[in-house]
């Protein structure tokens, strides 16, 4: 390197100007996010059929008893947020994961059926052997991790080409989704509120015990799948330039792959797998961070607001109480097609 | 039609079966589906001799194991209805579009049917058998038309797996819009829910009427249509050269796979993969002759939602389980089997 010519003062300025440019406008981000969720959240706490100001909410976080906020707050709102946060949170960083990892938009895990079986097993584990709370989780866990190792196992022939797997994760979910409707109609109650919970996500009737394992789960994964971001990175530039660059290609991928299923296994047996919203939350990421760096943080970010703003439509927004993965479903699935489009007319990797 | 239609494509002529090996499949399926419709009657939860059966089948209502059979033998010409239409949609829509995957749940049509009915219930205070079949045939024919443009975009036109690609997200993205429409409409829910899965219980011969005389057209186009698609799968240089009105005749066939699967949808709710999976069954039986593969699709698929239609009552009992959760158990690992050979444009 030092036998070349010292690039001109000025490009070596511009260069450097460029990055803090994208360095600033990533924190900016980020932060913008980041506030919308503290609003969003803050919001979900006050408003309601009864409206409390956030005086009395704030009274009710530090532990104060408040006639009447003390439950409805803290009883029922507060879990109810939290969850949609974590959901939001898993669900992101999860998608973006398998995005960036399999280079393909349409590879996020509820397209291709890793949430779904999570969400099969959770039914299972419920209803056929009447287990609950982190017994349940970790059924999702374990039958997540199966479904994704066999949807790669079944897409793998000389190698694994995108569309192929996208195919046959939709083909595996086609089943699952079965599994899960053949599950609720033996346990006799057939519920359809009950069925949308795990077909579609749901956050009713949210308590402590269904968030606590999720929050566990957010709290010791998301650090170890946020410590992978630069290899991550360099996997996005082909599996030979990042092992150049000196990345343990497999064991990085296999780290990301158990740790972004491990979110969406925890996430999913304690809300559901809320439609669309791993698929969102990376794309929208992408366009509002531009090319500048990982897209890891912001994806969890989107992801969170998409959830919390959601469950706001969805409770108050109209005449009907909807849960949250209905809408999620609705502004997805026109992003789905849409995405399609585009990429058929791109004539990309199809 | 002139004769020169009647020239076997090359692969018809490789795996063209003597007649005399057909003829013995035809009987193999017919007893099939005799033996199933006669379980289907039999089969439930409540267990029925034959002299019920007999007495039954003779108009008898007395015992309550009569009204059972009675109760069942519209159900059982509903499954065979059905099937018969699906299997025979899958057929003409794997020949029309030359894919391999092509199947009404798949590429999204049975869902766009769905979605026309249940907006027309919760919006348009549709009413009427009659009304309904329409709507579901308008949808059907909507999404097929959407789909096919989406999977035909670009480079290499419609290819298998992007035609399969835009069905199963419009598929997708009709199930959420299903979804958001009943859900407030406590009144409708029921149906809705019901109908969602797929599934051909509580049939009685006014649901079936309707349906019939939409299932006849569609199948008599359908079963005219078997020899321009033996010209259409030589490809559509080849076929127009040998004076087949190449657009006219995918439009028939097409629009008698649209018939078909929208009528099924009206009565039956959205099935998948019986379209996938019955064609490519009668393909190993009888060859790739239209002209036999046609009229085979059509005893095949009745046999199977008959069967998967039984299976569900036995394997669930005391309660039931609706024809489209086996199907999808049957079918996605077909489906499955299907993109793994990806024998692509090789019909």
């Amino acid at each position: 390197m030092t036998a070349l010519a010292a690039p001109p003062d000025a490009a070596v300025e511009d260069v450097a100007r460029q990055r803090v440019r994208r360095t600033s406008r990533r924190r900016l981000v980020i932060a913008v996010l980041a506030v919308l969720v503290v609003a969003a959240f803050a919001v979900t706490l006050m408003v309601g059929r009864s409206f409390y100001p956030p005086g009395e909410v704030w009274r009710v976080i530090l532990g104060e008893k408040v006639p009447g906020a003390s439950f409805t707050v803290g009883r029922l709102r507060l879990p109810r947020g939290i969850l949609a946060v974590i959901a939001g949170l898993c669900f992101g960083l999860a998608g973006v994961t398998f995005q960036t990892m399999l280079r393909n938009p349409l590879a996020s895990p509820d397209v291709i059926g890793i949430s779904s079986g999570a969400s099969a097993a959770a039914v299972v584990g419920i209803v056929v052997f009447s287990l609950d709370g982190a017994a349940v989780s970790s059924l999702a866990v374990v039958a997540a991790l199966g479904v994704a190792l066999l949807i790669y196992v079944l897409a793998f022939k000389d190698g694994v080409a995108g569309t192929r797997l996208i195919l046959i994760g939709i083909g595996v979910g086609a089943m699952l989704n079965s599994v899960i409707q053949y599950v609720l109609s033996r346990a006799g109650q057939w519920d359809y509120q009950e069925a949308l919970r795990w077909l579609t996500g749901s956050l009713n009737g949210t308590s402590w015990t269904t968030v606590l394992p999720a929050l566990i789960a957010l709290l010791v994964l998301a650090p170890v799948l946020l410590g992978q971001t630069k290899n991550l990175a360099a996997l996005q530039l082909g599996d030979d330039t990042a092992a150049a660059l000196g990345v343990r290609v497999e064991r990085t991928r296999v780290i990301a792959i158990i740790t972004a299923v491990g979110l969406v296994a925890f996430a999913t047996a304690a809300c559901g797998p809320i439609a669309f919203v791993s698929f969102l939350a990376g794309p929208i990421a992408a366009r509002i961070v531009g090319p500048n760096g990982s897209l890891l943080v912001p994806a969890a970010l989107v992801g969170a607001v998409l959830v919390l703003v959601a469950d706001l439509v969805g409770q108050f927004a109209l005449d009907t109480r909807f849960p949250v993965g209905v809408v999620t479903g609705v502004l997805g699935a026109p992003y789905l097609i849409y995405l399609i489009i585009r990429t058929n007319r791109a004539g990309g990797s199809l | 039609m002139t004769s020169v239609l009647t020239v076997p494509t090359p692969d018809a002529a490789t795996r063209r079966r003597p007649g005399s090996v057909r003829f013995l499949w035809l009987l193999v399926v017919l007893a099939a589906l005799a033996l199933l419709m006669a379980a289907s009657v039999a089969i439930g939860s409540r267990g029925v001799g034959w002299s019920d059966i007999v007495a039954a089948l003779g108009g008898s209502q007395e015992t309550v194991a009569e009204a059972a059979v009675t109760k069942r033998i519209p159900r059982t010409f509903l499954a065979v209805l059905v099937g018969a239409a699906l299997g025979l949609a899958g057929a003409v829509m794997q020949g029309v579009t030359r894919n391999p995957l092509a199947d009404p749940g798949v590429l999204g049509i049975n869902m766009g049917a769905s979605l026309a009915v249940v907006a027309g219930l919760a919006w348009f205070g549709l009413f009427g058998a009659t009304s309904i079949i329409f709507t579901a045939i308008a949808g059907a024919a909507l999404a097929a038309v959407f789909v096919y443009a989406v999977g035909s975009l670009g480079r290499g036109g419609p290819t298998p797996l992007k035609l399969a690609l835009a069905g199963a997200a419009t598929a997708a993205a009709l199930t959420s819009f299903i979804t958001a429409i009943a859900l407030p409409r406590g009144d409708i829910a029921a149906s809705v829910q019901s109908w969602q899965v797929g599934g051909v219980g509580g049939a009685t011969g006014s649901t079936i009427t309707p349906v019939l005389p939409f299932l006849v057209v569609g199948l008599v186009i359908s079963l005219l249509s078997a020899r321009s698609l033996n010209s259409l799968a030589l490809g559509d240089e080849l076929a127009a050269g040998l004076g087949e009105r190449v657009a006219l005749a995918r439009g028939l066939a097409a629009l008698g796979s649209v018939l078909l699967c929208g009528a099924a949808t009206a009565v039956a709710g959205p099935i998948w993969f019986v379209g996938l999976v019955v064609p490519h069954f009668c393909r190993l039986l009888v060859g790739v002759d239209h002209r036999w593969l046609l009229p085979f699709s059509v005893l095949v698929g009745a046999c199977l939602v008959t069967a998967s239609d039984v299976v569900g009552r036995i394997i669930a009992r005391p309660g039931e389980l609706d024809v489209g959760i086996i199907t999808a158990l049957i079918g996605a690992p077909f489906f499955i089997a299907v993109v793994r050979r990806q024998k692509v444009r090789e019909l």
